[in-house]
């Protein structure tokens, strides 16, 4: 199909252009979350029937961490909000200033969970044959990055956790599960925003989103505040299940 | 024909493979489903010669199981599921609404190249040993004990999914909004009305089955533990998240079909559709109560008796609206002017064995008699009514109705009756005598049997042979009359739908300027450019309209 001054050719006109493709990312949107809603349940039933492992396992997350990552995504929301005003109201300029912060920050945030899927490599705390939740409270040597107060608050935790649950390790390996399986997906999510968003700066700073052609810019901003709002709920799942103590 | 058209318009394999032409594109699907259905036929053949003798006649139990369970990949996943959405409903969603194209035809050409890398893991699956989890992959088979090749085919069909999210996405949008002036919602044709269902399906479901598969998949390969009750997992949860797909994808089988048939029952009828609004919300009711019945594929897992009482009763609601569609056209039936071309014939053979298919799921809805068939050849009869006696047969009576309109040219209507007729044999031939086995207790899914059932069997085995003649004879001729058939015409049966309209086949951009619709679907009496003598008949003037 032919384009002409945006225009591809199966549609009549730009309006019905841009209602399909909002349309479109809105029905993707939908897709998406039938596609987190699968593996929350299988989340929240285990979360259900083993709440000492889960919140065990959460207790052994960074909360610093995770906090900081909640506050750098919900600021790229805020950049990414911007990005598509300004190409709104036609400041051609900001457009790109705002979609580079947004790209720069998805960034930190892949710097800060290299640096805790590090630590939990390092924690014995990946799913599989070597997974051992008590590895730092039994190894202090291995994990000098947790000071030596946690481990012993860790150590308490754990004892009384084994209590409750006898079984803790293998059910603390479900939790993990989770943590990997919806944070890889939520980062795999990440990595495909972050590709779309270079691919708008690119037109962007060829100039090419006006008042009257923004589309793009709309929908991919849809998408990045869907990936937002998918971490908004994972924080409080995985980082907060039992902090209250 | 036309000197120029779609197949004409360029050359080239590139002009093929990247062609973002919904036409183009549905052909490519045509040749990848018709690949998988003929490797699924070949290990049903297999599954049907293996059980001539009580002993088994030539496969260990081990390819046995592979057998079976390769049969049910390919067959649902890789060519029942995108038969009718990716082939017919690629090339006729546009046309159908006046539309020069879907509203993503780039996404359209990658759903295609998403399921033939989804074909390609479960192919590599197939010649590296097979896999024998059955069609489910049912945990902890699957991810902790099984010794075949489950890794590649699930991933294949993890795969596969994203292809159909596409189709129907792309659907959806274009039917909201590339509709021609004057094509409001409902006259839209009732193949349309039951995409639109098929797509809602689609999104909502296969997303489900994908993170499902998806993480099964991580457990076969890094040892994850949801479903593995040895780790504190939970198998029952794989078979609940398993079956809210599974069980609406049937419907994704079975709604394009019966679009198929509300469109060849009032062409060959040549009478307006009875009770349009009921047969497009039948559609639509189909879809969501669908969604709320997944647990009857679970009755005997332990779930609770209330749970199962509910789910009953959502199994029974499900049969009135598919019940609605039935008696529509047994009604549009009614006072016609019936005439019997081969796309009919499969119309009449979908409503047939559709009925029968259907009321035996009505059986099995029921707790108590489910208790007696579950896992028996009752269950295997039961869904090959609905999806080779349902979707097949829509399918095929599609393929010949539209087929003019794909290639320009006829079929050879004698050898196409013939062909119908030996299917429609062939198939309660094979699928018959399965009710009985069942129902004598006969188990599914085991490579031996007691020497008593061995007549049903004989029976079955020699109708799977009549079925594969049936189906090798349209491959043949549909192939031929491409080339060598009589030319068509634009519209040569005739029928009342916008494709009907342009020429057959049609040009790239289905229409030379943009249709404008004033006319109700399946309405004869109002269509003069038809070329028809209807009969001004106040008793079969339309219910709806502008007189």
């Amino acid at each position: 199909m032919h384009r002409t001054e945006g225009l591809y050719g199966q549609f009549r006109t730009l309006e019905q252009q841009k209602e399909s493709a909002t349309l479109g990312m809105w029905i993707f949107l939908i897709t998406e979350v039938m596609f987190f809603g699968g593996i929350m349940l299988t989340y929240t039933i285990n979360r259900h029937t083993y709440f000492h492992a889960f919140a065990m396992g959460s207790n052994t997350l960074d909360l610093r961490l995770g906090g900081f990552n909640t506050v750098v995504l919900l600021a790229s929301s805020f950049t990414m909000a911007m990005a598509v005003w300004s190409s709104q109201v036609g400041k051609k300029h900001l457009i790109s200033v705002c979609l580079a912060l947004t790209i720069l920050l998805g960034f930190v945030f892949f710097g800060v969970k290299y640096i805790e899927y590090a630590q939990k490599f390092h924690h014995h705390l990946v799913p599989g044959r070597n997974f051992n939740i008590a590895y730092c409270v039994n190894n202090p040597g291995s994990c000098e990055d947790i000071k030596p107060e946690d481990l012993a608050v860790e150590r308490d935790e754990i004892a009384e956790a084994v209590a409750a649950d006898p079984d803790l390790n293998s059910h603390a390996q479900l939790y993990y599960s989770a943590y990997f399986g919806m944070t890889g997906l939520h980062a795999l999510h990440m990595v495909i925003g972050a590709g779309l968003l270079f691919w708008l700066l690119k037109h962007s700073l060829a100039g090419q989103f006006t008042p009257q052609w923004n589309t793009p810019v709309d929908v991919v901003g849809l998408y990045w505040h869907f990936v937002d709002i998918v971490w908004i709920y994972l924080f409080p799942l995985l980082y907060l299940i039992d902090r209250h103590k | 024909m036309p000197t120029k058209h779609y197949l004409n318009a360029t050359y080239g394999i590139r002009s093929w493979l990247l062609t973002t032409d919904h036409k183009r594109i549905a052909l490519l699907y045509l040749i990848s489903v018709t690949f998988f259905f003929f490797i699924g036929g070949f290990f049903a053949m297999m599954i049907r010669l293996h059980l001539l003798t009580p002993s088994g006649l030539l496969l260990s139990a081990d390819t046995y199981n592979r057998m079976f369970t390769m049969h049910g990949v390919a067959m649902i996943f890789f060519f029942l599921i995108p038969s009718i959405p990716a082939v017919l409903g690629n090339f006729l969603m546009p046309l159908m609404i006046g539309a020069k194209d879907l509203a993503f035809p780039r996404i359209n050409l990658l759903s295609w190249y998403v399921y033939v890398v989804g074909a390609a893991f479960t192919l590599y699956s197939m010649v590296t040993g097979g896999l024998d989890t059955g069609w489910t992959f049912y945990t902890p088979l699957s991810t902790v004990y099984s010794n075949s090749a489950v890794a590649p085919a699930v991933v294949g069909v993890f795969i596969v999914g994203f292809s159909s999210i596409l189709t129907g996405l792309n659907f959806l949008v274009t039917i909201h909004t590339m509709r021609a002036p004057g094509m409001t919602w409902f006259r839209l044709p009732l193949f349309v009305w039951s995409h639109y269902a098929t797509s809602v399906v689609m999104i909502l479901g296969t997303p489900v089955v994908a993170i499902t598969l998806g993480l099964a998949a991580m457990e076969r390969v890094f040892g994850l533990g949801f479903f593995n009750p040895a780790m504190g997992g939970d198998p029952i949860l794989f078979q609940h998240l398993f079956w809210f797909y599974s069980h609406p994808a049937v419907y994704i089988m079975i709604l394009p079909a019966m679009g198929v048939v509300s469109e060849l029952i009032p062409t060959f009828a040549r009478k307006q559709l009875f009770g349009y609004h009921f047969v497009a919300a039948a559609s639509m009711a189909i879809a969501v109560i669908g969604f709320l019945i997944w647990t009857h594929h679970m009755f005997l897992t332990g779930v609770s008796t209330y749970a199962a009482l509910a789910f009953s009763f959502l199994t029974f609601l499900v049969a009135i609206p598919s019940a609605v569609k039935v008696f529509n056209w047994t009604a549009t039936l009614f006072g016609g002017s019936i005439s019997l071309d081969t796309p009919m014939l499969y119309a009449f053979g979908f409503i047939g064995l559709f009925l029968i298919g259907g009321l035996t799921g009505l059986f099995l809805g029921s707790l108590g008699t489910d208790i007696h068939m579950h896992d028996t050849y009752f269950v295997v009869a039961h869904f090959h009514y609905i999806m080779v006696g349902g979707a097949i047969m829509g399918y095929l009576g599609g393929l010949h109705f539209w087929w003019p309109k794909i290639t320009g040219r006829m079929y050879p209507e004698w050898l196409a009756r013939g062909a119908a007729v030996i299917l429609f044999v062939g198939f309660n031939l094979t699928f018959f005598p399965q009710f009985l086995l069942g129902y004598l207790g006969m188990p599914r899914r085991y490579h031996v049997y007691p020497p008593e059932f061995q007549v049903y069997n004989v029976m079955s085995t020699a109708g799977a042979s009549i079925l594969a003649l049936g189906y090798l004879l349209p491959l043949i001729y549909l192939t031929w009359a491409a080339f060598y058939g009589r030319v068509a015409g634009p519209n040569p049966w005739p029928a009342t739908g916008l494709e009907w309209k342009t020429p057959s086949p049609p040009p790239t951009e289905n229409f030379e300027t943009t249709p404008v619709v004033t006319w109700e679907p399946y309405d004869f009496h109002h269509r003069p450019d038809l070329g028809l003598d209807v009969p001004a008949n106040p008793a079969l003037a339309p219910a709806h309209g502008d007189d």
